[in-house]
């Protein structure tokens, strides 16, 4: 695997959860993940309506859902799915 | 906006919360579950104090500021959130305060401002304690120790010590204020004095205990929207800039959430503009030196307070929001008008008279929550009352400065953030040795954007602004 694709909600629910910042991924990562990430920003991806927006924000990493989404999460998660991949 | 992201979210979570609520008409019976639906006995997320019971007890505090009461008039620890929700409900008027101290947060932070590290030899001179004027330290097995009750941080300890023993703790808040507003009361307490506050938010953003909340009036506001009693919203040019939707659909969120007309302040910001460089032109020609802009409330503030010289520079002409809740008033008489504001500046400016209500962005962005709505997927339409994309880029910094000067020609400059940088330029101004002719000036850095209750990072943000500038 080359690169990895991680989807941003750019929802309502995950920017008022503070994820609006996760758009600057890719100036957060550290230097050996980037150029291996795929940034996408997309419409709610309706993933806020448990708990009542409380596990906002939200992200797609390579498809799978990820709850709380922060840069250390992401990250972990990408060097995993490298990781297994190579 | 560099706050703890983990502080950030358990805030906008209560505020969706008690928004939820309020929207059902059940907020006294919902209020005093609150902190104990967010901190369950088995849920993950506390630990961070000493337990979970402390954790609730800060949170219903917390609660207690979104309800608009000063967490230092309680009386009675007892007295449940239910009734204080009642009392939000049926009060007439807003309390002028706009910020209470969590103490039960804020006492986790350190409390004397020097602290004697194992560099002490516990020598034979004991500068520090024969020099501290109030008998603070003792030495204690061969290590001198500051009591902190005693000490009144004046650093006479630091300088006496030959092996630079002591240190200089920062406190957090106290550092970020750049209106000495805030500091240790006789009674041991933060305090913050109103008199010298200007209400930047500078103490809320910087305490790391998110010890310091704001007094909110989100009840008055959402419980009217609810009961669909008419409501207009005059929306700050940086709320355009949180969401990546287009502004018209921004419009549209705001009627649905409930407001029956909708209005840009850009719109203010536009006219203001044309006003500001009629006026600097007429002061150039009368012999001033230079116009600074009026428009941040928070740096008017700090030039009262601290900046004397700069007094008759600042530029008499209304703020923005003073022009759009005036086109407010006459296009929909007797309409309470709502102000979304990035800040608490303006909601001091605000409870000045020029509108009946604030909401922040944060407070506003958990109310479409609360009300399951989604910006990106609401219906565009223009505002009531809409600006050009000059007003609207009154949200960064630099767009004021853009829009004044772009006609005269004169030399600007732009400054934002209160830090010691801008605190040194604007003393260069206040000698009379600045270069510009007018000096656009921003609290917070990098402008409305970067305000203390805005809900996207200011980057983000940057980028959005930066979109409109060749639009209509």
């Amino acid at each position: 695997m080359d690169t990895v694709t991680v989807t941003i909600c750019a929802g309502t629910a995950c920017v008022v959860m503070d994820g609006s910042r996760l758009m600057l991924l890719e100036e957060q990562l550290p230097p050996h993940l980037k150029g291996r990430v795929k940034l996408r920003g997309e419409r709610c991806l309706e993933l806020c309506h448990r708990q009542g927006a409380a596990l906002a924000p939200h992200v797609l990493v390579q498809g799978e859902p990820m709850d709380q989404a922060s840069f250390e999460r992401i990250a972990a998660r990408i060097e995993a799915l490298l990781a297994a991949g190579s | 906006m560099a706050r703890d992201t983990n502080a950030t979210r358990i805030r906008r979570e209560l505020l969706i919360r008690l928004s939820r609520a309020i929207f059902r008409g059940e907020l006294p019976e919902r209020a005093d579950r609150i902190p104990l639906e967010m901190l369950p006995r088995d849920g993950r997320g506390h630990g961070l104090r000493c337990c979970i019971h402390r954790e609730r007890a800060i949170l219903r505090y917390r609660a207690m500021a979104v309800l608009g009461f000063s967490v230092q008039d309680e009386r009675d620890e007892l007295k449940p959130l239910a009734e204080y929700a009642r009392e939000a409900l049926a009060r007439k008027r807003r309390d002028p305060r706009l910020l209470t101290v969590l103490e039960d947060a804020c006492s986790a932070c350190v409390r004397s401002a020097f602290f004697v590290s194992n560099a002490c030899r516990g020598c034979m001179a004991q500068g520090c304690a024969l020099n501290c004027p109030k008998q603070a330290i003792r030495m204690e097995q061969g290590h001198a120790v500051i009591d902190p009750e005693l000490c009144v941080n004046c650093g006479r300890c630091q300088d006496q010590c030959p092996f630079n023993a002591i240190l200089r703790v920062p406190i957090p808040c106290e550092e970020a204020c750049p209106a000495e507003a805030i500091g240790r009361a006789a009674s041991g307490k933060q305090e913050i004095d109103p008199a010298r506050c200007i209400a930047c938010g500078k103490c809320m953003q910087a305490c790391p205990f998110a010890a310091i909340a704001e007094q909110s009036e989100l009840v008055e506001v959402l419980a009217a929207l609810a009961a669909g009693q008419p409501r207009v919203a005059l929306f700050a040019p940086a709320l355009a800039a949180q969401f990546q939707a287009p502004l018209e659909q921004l419009v549209g969120a705001l009627r649905r959430l409930g407001f029956c007309a909708v209005v840009e302040v850009a719109a203010g910001a536009d006219r203001a503009a044309a006003a500001e460089a009629r006026e600097l032109e007429e002061r150039l020609e009368a012999g001033d030196p230079f116009m600074t802009s009026s428009c941040c409330p928070a740096y008017t503030g700090l030039v009262a307070a601290r900046l004397p010289a700069l007094r008759p520079r600042v530029s008499g002409t209304p703020t923005p929001l003073a022009y759009a809740a005036a086109m407010a008033a006459s296009q929909f008489p007797g309409v309470p008008r709502v102000f979304i504001s990035p800040c608490l500046a303006k909601r001091r400016e605000a409870l000045g008279g020029c509108v009946e209500h604030v909401l922040t962005f944060e407070e506003l962005g958990a109310a479409l929550v609360a009300r399951e709505i989604d910006v990106d997927a609401c219906a565009a339409g223009p505002a009531d009352l809409p600006a050009s994309a000059a007003g609207r880029c009154f949200a960064a910094a630099g767009g004021v400065a853009a829009a004044v000067g772009a006609g005269g020609g004169a030399a600007t400059e732009s400054l934002s953030g209160l830090g010691p940088e801008t605190l040194r330029r604007l003393r260069l101004y206040a000698a009379g040795k600045g270069p510009a002719r007018f000096l656009e000036v921003m609290a917070c850095e990098g402008g409305c954007i970067a305000g203390p209750c805005t809900l996207a990072d200011p980057r983000v943000a940057r980028r959005r602004v930066g979109t409109w500038s060749g639009g209509g």
